[in-house]
């Protein structure tokens, strides 16, 4: 339930016990019906931006800059809360390892509107079928603003996206040649982007017609034949079924035969959810030794679930300042290779950073699952609270001492070694 | 570092009781040792600066006088009266005026036509070669993290200021300390206690979550050594600090020049560290390059000038050593987004007041090309093999496999 969902909330874990492996996995991965906290986390909307200020008003470029910030952390509260409110995770799970894998900046995009857009795409398309996720992502308006799309053009290319596109979106490196980057790059000309009305289109004077050899293959591509031709490279299942392996299964990567059933599974309709499936139906996914490391936003959504806590309850300042003392922020990666998997996120500083996000957040979030048991079941309740299956020998003794203050028992508990992994 | 003593053997009495409690290790005589333990006089001290993105450095140590450069780039080019004249028909951007000066005073060398054989344009590959020093096939451990290994496994050795630990920290068995800007403070009392007592050992629990406590281990350690750089209170108390000319001066504003600044204080008050790693992002400039760049190495400029200036007023200072890279250079011709795509070899830059200034490798030409880019003329891993000898005064062979040549980059 960490991995494939955004980690229980207090009772869940119980619940899945009794339905079983197989029933759980099935019902976190179809979700059924409206979500309620889905529906009481509407989206905020955004005004179309007013016309850039000149060069030389300052003051007018500030203020611009201010409001442009402001909307950002807008959206970046708005999904945390999205994702601690709903009852059914696997949408936000999946549009949360998107925006890992199409990593982009709303500090280039600039515009909140943007990259919600791209947000909703990922959500809309982020279980389905790969092809037309990738199809939407090649001429996204944020993708185009973020990787130099909308300065591509005929007799003109900027290789930036074409060049991504394949690296880090659908084949991964080693599986092209520099010829083949600058040759996709001609296919992808011509898309401009219009930030009023939050839309690209194609403008046919600025697309060249090629025709192009992308890996051997010569046609006179555009964005989206590109990226089937790109999507049936024997290479790409495997990146896409790496991709996923990666960020729910293991940091060793998968031996050839599973890999080759990850593939089958993804099959000829690119079915993300199918992969998934296979992925996590998989020994490696059961080994009790087999552990991911929690990034900054897992950890910190699964700690709103476990506490029952929309952001909005906690100083604006804690979540911010937080995740990026921790070094993950949505909607600003670092670049477009998105966030690090595994041990870079256990820095020394990470669990004292962490014990201090959790300060904030036992101040205001419900305790009652521990504050409700006697304090010598408390340690235990604390585990059953964060979705633990238990703490160690270690951790228990280290807690035990603070059994009588809640808050601090919860808060050092968020900062333990065993609630910065996913079990 | 005296007057703190006190309060942080309370922190540490409290620590090591709860974990002799647990079960765990010799809390106070590893605090001991690091305190009683500084860093001898005279040691040797790396500073690795990354620059990612791919800094285009045919705009940062400029061929302005080559018509080959003009005509490839004409609306990014710099004219040959913009850039700060270094000699042989190059200069260095507008932007690095401390530089410039390092330059003229002899403390400034400028290594040309740097890459790897073969080079790949992807930045997370090309970032993953100069990180873990190896073109060849991909490895798991960075070159600094193999330094650790190789020599006494202690995480103290290597200290990144970024909130990521960077690839090249990370060796088989030790990965290199991250010390947070904003401070490292401890919590006093039962929570100090518990949170301590999470870093020891528990039999039979998975890998990465003996990791995790592990870094809590040496979070402890870390702050009981390095804490004091970075805890603003006490950093003007820092004598170095205090007597220091421009300790934090007024280019102290930017991530990189507080980077260096905690740096600066760490190697004052002899810190056992002998690498500090630092970062500045932003450099995939393939849009309207010319002003984002500048704006970058202006930056750049004052934080690592000021750091310089600031090492060169103190016998500890003098022995540090920076080193700036990027993950490759740039296209030779521009786009036509006024910006430059993905390119191969670039130049780096080693400063220190024991640098051997002055240019060191061939300028690649612009006209005899690879497709579109640069042929490299050194590799980089000789530049690594020279600061491993010269400065942390290892053998490189360890880190890097045999056979690498020294370049004569340092004075002594």
């Amino acid at each position: 339930m960490q991995r494939v969902g955004l980690g229980p909330r207090p009772g869940e874990l119980d619940t899945a016990a009794a339905a079983g492996f197989g029933a759980t996995l099935a019902a976190l991965t179809g979700p059924t019906g409206p979500d309620a906290g889905a529906v009481a986390t509407p989206p905020p909307s955004f005004p179309a931006p007013a016309a850039r200020p000149g060069k030389n008003d300052i003051a007018a470029r500030r203020a611009q800059r201010q409001l442009e910030a402001g909307q950002a952390r807008q959206l970046m509260g708005w999904w945390l809360d999205r994702m601690a409110a709903v009852d059914q995770p696997f949408p936000e799970r999946m549009t949360w390892f998107w925006h890992t894998h199409f990593a982009t900046s709303v500090q280039k995009v600039r515009y909140a509107s943007l990259m919600y857009g791209q947000n909703a795409a990922q959500r809309r398309l982020g279980a389905g079928d790969f092809r037309a996720l990738a199809q939407a992502m090649v001429v996204d308006p944020a993708m185009l603003v973020w990787l130099d799309g909308g300065g591509n053009a005929v007799g003109k290319p900027n290789e930036n996206l074409a060049r991504e596109f394949m690296e880090l979106f659908t084949l991964g490196v080693g599986n092209y040649s520099e010829t083949d980057v600058r040759q996709a790059a001609r296919a992808l000309t011509g898309w401009q982007v219009n930030t009023v009305a939050d839309t690209a289109s194609l403008n046919p004077r600025r697309h060249d017609n090629g025709p192009e050899t992308v890996l051997g293959a010569t046609a006179g591509y555009d964005a989206s034949s590109l990226v089937n031709m790109l999507l049936a490279q024997p290479p790409s299942p495997k990146f896409i079924a790496g991709r996923i392996w990666t960020r729910f299964v293991s940091d060793t990567p998968p031996d050839p035969a599973t890999l080759a059933t990850l593939v089958t599974a993804y099959g000829p309709s690119h079915d993300v959810t199918a992969l998934l499936r296979a992925a996590v139906s998989t020994p490696a996914f059961r080994d009790p030794g087999s552990v991911l490391v929690r990034q900054p936003v897992e950890w910190l959504v699964a700690a709103l679930r476990a506490l029952r806590l929309p952001t909005s309850k906690l100083p604006p300042a804690a979540i911010y300042q937080g995740l990026t003392g921790l070094g993950q922020v949505p909607f600003y990666p670092p670049n477009v290779g998105g966030w690090p998997a595994g041990t870079p996120w256990l820095t020394t500083a990470a669990a004292l950073t962490r014990l201090k996000v959790a300060g904030a957040l036992v101040k205001v979030g419900d305790l009652s699952p521990v504050t409700d048991v006697a304090p010598s079941q408390r340690v235990e309740a604390t585990a059953a609270m964060l979705g633990l299956p238990a703490f160690t020998a270690r951790t228990a003794t280290a807690l035990a001492p603070l059994a009588a203050t809640p808050p601090q028992l919860v808060a050092t508990a968020l900062a333990s070694p065993e609630n910065s992994l996913n079990a | 570092m005296k007057v703190l003593n006190r309060r942080r053997f309370l922190t540490y009495s409290g620590a090591a009781a709860a974990v002799a409690a647990a079960g765990g290790i010799g809390w106070k005589e590893l605090a001991d040792r690091t305190r009683t333990d500084p860093l001898p006089p005279g040691t040797g001290v790396l500073v690795v600066l990354t620059m990612y993105g791919g800094n285009d450095g045919l705009n940062t140590v400029i061929p302005a006088g080559d018509a080959a450069y003009q005509s490839a780039r004409p609306n990014l080019a710099y004219a040959e009266h913009e850039v700060l004249d270094l000699g042989e028909g190059l200069g260095l951007n507008p932007g690095m005026t401390g530089l410039k000066k390092q330059w003229d005073g002899g403390t400034l060398a400028v290594v040309r036509g740097v890459s790897y054989p073969q080079p790949d344009h992807s930045h997370f590959r090309s970032m993953d070669i100069w990180q873990t020093a190896s073109p060849d096939h991909p490895l798991s451990t960075g070159w600094i993290g193999r330094w650790l290994d190789a020599n006494g496994r202690d995480p103290l050795k290597a200290v990144s200021l970024e909130p990521v630990l960077p690839p090249l920290l990370a060796g088989a068995t030790t990965a290199g300390a991250a010390l947070p800007l904003t401070g490292l403070v401890l919590p006093k009392g039962p929570v100090g206690a518990a949170f301590a007592a999470m870093g020891g050992p528990s039999a039979g629990e998975p890998g990465l979550q003996a990791f995790a406590a592990r870094a809590i281990t040496d979070l402890h350690r870390t702050v009981d050594t390095l804490g004091p750089a970075v805890d603003a209170k006490n950093a003007a108390a820092t004598p170095a600090a205090a007597g220091a000319k421009g300790a934090k001066g007024a280019k102290g504003g930017n991530a990189l020049g507080t980077q260096l600044d905690v740096v600066a204080r760490c190697v004052e008050m002899g810190a056992p560290s002998r690498v500090y790693s630092v970062s500045l992002g932003g450099f995939d400039t393939h849009a309207d390059e010319r002003g984002t760049q500048q704006r970058l190495l202006t930056e750049v400029d004052a934080a690592v000038s000021g750091f310089l200036t600031r090492m060169a007023g103190t016998d500890r200072g003098r022995h540090v050593v920076l080193m700036a890279y990027s993950e490759f250079g740039r296209r030779v011709g521009a786009n036509a987004n006024q910006g430059t795509d993905h390119g191969t070899a670039g130049p780096m830059l080693i400063a220190g007041s024991g640098v051997r200034g002055g240019f060191v490798g061939a300028q690649p030409s612009l006209t005899d090309l690879d497709a579109g880019d640069l042929l490299p003329s050194t590799d980089f891993r000789d530049v690594y093999a020279t600061l491993l000898a010269g400065v942390l005064g290892s053998d490189p062979a360890p880190v890097l496999g045999p056979g690498r040549s020294t370049l004569p980059l340092l004075s002594t």
